[in-house]
């Protein structure tokens, strides 16, 4: 085999070659990029802190003077709306209850759900990788206690833990030591959401382990008294590695999820911060008079979620020789 | 402490001006008298349709302290007295009920001495006797009501009554004389505002046999002109009318139009709006969704009632707790507030009226006073920020930690993440933590939570300055560790507490003297800045287009009796 025709390369020749994916991971690229630039946007276009209420400001949209929360002109006086989109630098999109930019706070949103949904993603694949590697391949005893602890975890529907372990630290706040971490800390999103998935990777990576321990490469290493952590490490993780690959980007679409429903319940990011789920929050209340507000950021999680699946579908074609075959066959 | 279900309305001024200028006029209920049996020919019948996201527990009137159903029951029970069923200030006046006429005060203000109507019956067909009296007066404490050892403590007996409910007698203190048909309550000491507290529900007379615990959803007998045949907390309540009603006092409890009333549970405020737009329900407790408050004022006017109450959003500020220990420190908080913003987070300048004192206004006692403002006199202008900035420089707390807790409520949220943005202009470093609605007042009340400065709102129980001041501020309403500490701010200043006490003796015997020291507790108060009022609430009622003869009661807002459907 040339270097050329390694796996890895064979895999990236035939993820390059799925257009679906490529527009997919383009788009990605292009909505992480946007994010990046959220203070630049906020400060040189939008001109405006997206973490502060300016509910008694105004701003000039076509020459006339018009303020940020206008009261609704009817005989009675009952209600009033935040500016509307003036798809220009400021307000691009309009205001939200607070007379914040909404434009901005969705750029700063989006920061908060993909580092939220990134970060778990790299503690549960961790984990899941952990656990489901020392339990597939040492079996026995530690196999039980680790399957066991899956078992547990898996026994609770996913939202109700995540939103249980929430209200709890979020109420009370997480002490670790000398470490606390309050209610606005984004460890505590990323802690709890990195935790409820694990054994969905977990169990797989541990299935494929087994069936991999019986294998004849590992089975002849063993024989010659290669210690096991060499085996796990040179022999084991690069054969389960394709499929953690596998379930990164579908992991992440569900964390992108889960960390949009918690801030949704106002059980997430906390104020003034902002997600793209505090924002759908936010705009519920405006959702007859500004739908912008809770469908921009809806659009965003949608556009999100849609390039993870696909990229995900991607890679696992790519990295599954025996979908190649299928597709040969 | 009365929670509303749900945030109120309000009123544009000329409404609001007119509303009171008409109360003022026509008032008392006597002017319609000659026309009510007319009206009532006319009227009579039909099914008035209520609808609530939710009930609100249960439906023993000696024990729930929920506006919701306090409406019920101002229309299905009765006390020896209580509030005129009228609109404006008539509406708090205290007139007989089950009694023929008001009080024989003695005994240095401390011997009430009752006469009861005779023929009156319950909804079960017994009659109502000394007796009954009686024993809903123990019954009161049997049950523990939620204020018998703050309200009724000073009935001669409740001492051993709140000791041993169970084997309540009130021995000395509610002396019944069936021959002569008078019930004597003796207590402890006078209490200006015993009579107000009798006319709440919690003194219902209800018959002697019943069960001396939480009546849950079965319904209690009735004494008013509707009683409740069913109530099932997940889907529905029903009233229909007392069979053994007759109209006794007009003023008291007049006879209902409807013939049935259907309280539904379960719409979400979005779907009740509509509901009530297009007719197919009649009235919603719940506050309208700010979201739909500009289709109200613009297509829906004429459905929409605005009134205002005695009722305000506050904040508390811990007085034993850095920052707001500091008097500066709160001082600042009133000035740095701008009010006006708080009032359009709440549906706009028509629900709410900025405020910077403690007592609202229409209570006795009231005189307008506001110093946290600029250009400090009478009014609330715009908040002042510099003058803030330097009372925190000032107090040495400046880069404090500071948390607002407020409910999870889209309106106060709002609000707190607008307090907020005020703490951190002001100087403070400060974070929000929102909470369930539903624990929002036990939590900031119990001091073991240390809340430094919590949103909330408080209505009256019953139009006495002293709701407000006593009940908020005093000494005696501070519980350290109980959730049930009413007040938040864990303020406790003797001399006020004595001046207070002082204007509730002087209320025996000079009501206008009582009222001017009110109102320089009021002003004591506010100085001292323990909570920041922000604004007075507004109610907002909307009723459908085939309701007729709307009418608010200022403490228990829509009269359903008075409503008809045809």
């Amino acid at each position: 085999m040339t270097a050329r025709d390694s796996p890895w390369n064979v895999a990236f020749s035939r993820l390059a070659g799925d257009r679906a994916a490529m527009a997919s991971l383009i788009g990605l690229f292009l909505i992480v990029l946007a994010c990046a630039l959220a203070p630049f946007y906020a400060r040189f276009v939008a001109h405006s802190d997206p973490f502060r209420p300016n509910l008694d400001g105004s701003i000039v949209v076509g020459g006339h003077t018009e303020d940020i929360l206008q009261a609704a002109q009817n005989p009675l006086h009952l209600g009033s709306a935040p500016i509307g989109p003036t798809w220009g630098g400021q307000y691009l999109l309009g205001a939200d209850g607070q007379g914040r930019d909404v434009a901005a706070r969705l750029l700063y949103g989006g920061r908060n759900s993909l580092l939220i949904a990134g970060a778990a993603t790299v503690i549960c694949l961790f984990l899941a990788a952990v656990v489901g590697i020392v339990a597939g391949f040492l079996g026995g005893w530690v196999d039980q206690v680790f399957s066991r602890l899956l078992d547990i975890l898996w026994a609770f529907p996913v939202y109700l833990l995540a939103i249980s372990l929430s209200v709890v630290l979020i109420s009370s706040s997480l002490h670790i030591g000398p470490i606390t971490l309050g209610a606005n800390s984004l460890l505590l999103p990323i802690g709890i959401i990195g935790i409820v998935y694990v054994p969905y990777v977990a169990r797989p990576v541990r299935g494929h382990v087994l069936t991999l321990a019986q294998s004849d490469f590992v089975l002849a290493a063993t024989g010659l008294g290669v210690p096991n952590r060499r085996i796990l490490v040179r022999d084991i993780l690069p054969n389960v590695a394709p499929t953690l690959i596998v379930f990164a980007p579908l992991v992440m679409a569900l964390n992108l999820l889960t960390e949009s429903a918690l801030s949704f319940l106002q059980i997430g990011v906390q104020p003034p911060a902002a997600s793209w789920g505090t924002i759908i929050a936010d705009g519920q209340t405006l959702i007859y008079s500004r739908p912008l507000v809770a469908v921009a950021p809806g659009l965003a999680i949608i556009a999100t979620v849609l390039c993870l699946n696909v990229l995900g579908d991607g890679l696992r074609d790519a990295l599954d020789p025996r979908a190649k075959l299928r597709v040969r066959a | 402490m009365l929670h509303p279900a749900l945030g109120d309305q309000p009123i544009p001024a000329v409404r609001l001006t007119f509303a009171l200028l008409l109360s003022l006029l026509t008032c008392t209920g006597h002017a319609e008298a000659p026309d009510r049996a007319a009206l009532m020919r006319a009227h009579r019948g039909g099914e008035l349709h209520l609808t609530a996201y939710q009930p609100a527990g249960t439906i023993d009137p000696q024990i729930n302290y929920i506006a919701d159903f306090w409406q019920i029951y101002f229309v299905t029970q009765d006390g020896l007295v209580t509030f005129r069923k009228a609109e404006g200030a008539d509406g708090l006046q205290i007139v007989p009920d089950l009694a023929e006429a008001l009080p024989d005060i003695t005994d240095d203000g401390r011997t009430y001495t009752f006469h009861l109507r005779q023929n009156l019956k319950f909804s079960t067909g017994q009659p109502i006797t000394v007796a009954d009296v009686v024993a809903s007066y123990r019954r009161m404490f049997k049950v523990l009501g939620p204020n018998v050892g703050s309200w009724y403590n000073i009935i001669v007996g409740a001492d051993g009554c709140l000791k041993n409910p169970a084997t309540c007698t009130l021995d000395g203190g509610v002396v019944g004389d069936p021959a002569a048909g008078t019930v004597t309550i003796h207590l402890t000491h006078a209490d200006s505002e015993f009579a107000q507290k009798i006319a709440l529900p919690f003194a219902s007379i209800l018959p002697a046999d019943t069960p001396p615990h939480d009546l849950g959803t079965t319904p209690p007998a009735a004494t008013g002109p509707y009683m409740i045949q069913s109530y099932d907390p997940v889907r529905d309540m029903v009233l229909v009318r007392n069979p053994y009603f007759h109209q006794w006092s007009e003023a008291a409890q007049p006879d209902g139009f409807a013939d049935r009333i259907h309280y539904r549970y379960g719409l979400q405020a979005e779907s009740e709006v509509s509901a009530v737009e297009n007719g197919s329900q009649d009235w919603m407790s719940d506050p309208p969704p700010l979201d739909r408050l500009a289709e109200i004022g613009g297509s829906y006017t004429s459905l929409a009632h605005i009134h205002p109450l005695l009722a305000y959003y506050y904040l508390m500020l811990n007085t034993r707790l850095p920052p707001f220990d500091k008097v500066e420190a709160r001082r600042a908080m009133a000035f740095a507030v701008n009010r006006k913003v708080t009032v359009n987070l709440y549906g706009g300048p028509a629900l709410g009226t900025p405020i910077c004192q403690l007592l609202p206004k229409g209570l006795a006692g009231y005189a307008p006073y506001c110093p946290y403002t600029k250009n400090p006199g009478e009014a609330w202008s715009a908040p002042d920020l510099a003058q803030a900035r330097a009372l925190v420089k000032a107090s040495g707390t400046a880069g404090m930690k500071v948390t607002i807790v407020c409910s999870d409520r889209e309106v106060e949220r709002a609000m707190g993440v607008y307090l907020q943005s005020v703490l951190s202009d002001i100087g403070y470093d400060a974070s929000v933590h929102s909470i369930s609605y539903n624990i929002r007042d036990p939590y900031m009340e119990n001091s073991s939570n240390h809340v430094q400065v919590g949103l909330t709102d408080w209505y009256q129980d019953y139009p006495s300055p002293s709701d407000f001041l006593n009940v908020l501020l005093s000494c005696a309403s501070f519980h350290p560790g109980s959730d049930a500490s009413i007040n938040m701010s864990e303020f406790c200043d003797p001399a006020i507490d004595a001046d207070m006490q002082q204007a509730m003796t002087t209320a025996l015997t000079d009501l206008n003297a009582a009222n001017t020291q009110w109102t320089a507790i009021d002003r004591k108060l506010t100085d001292l800045a323990p909570l920041v009022t922000l604004f007075q609430i507004n109610k907002l009622d909307l009723v459908s287009a085939r309701v007729g003869h709307f009418r608010s009661s200022p403490l228990f807002h829509f009269i359903f009796s008075e409503a008809w459907v045809r």
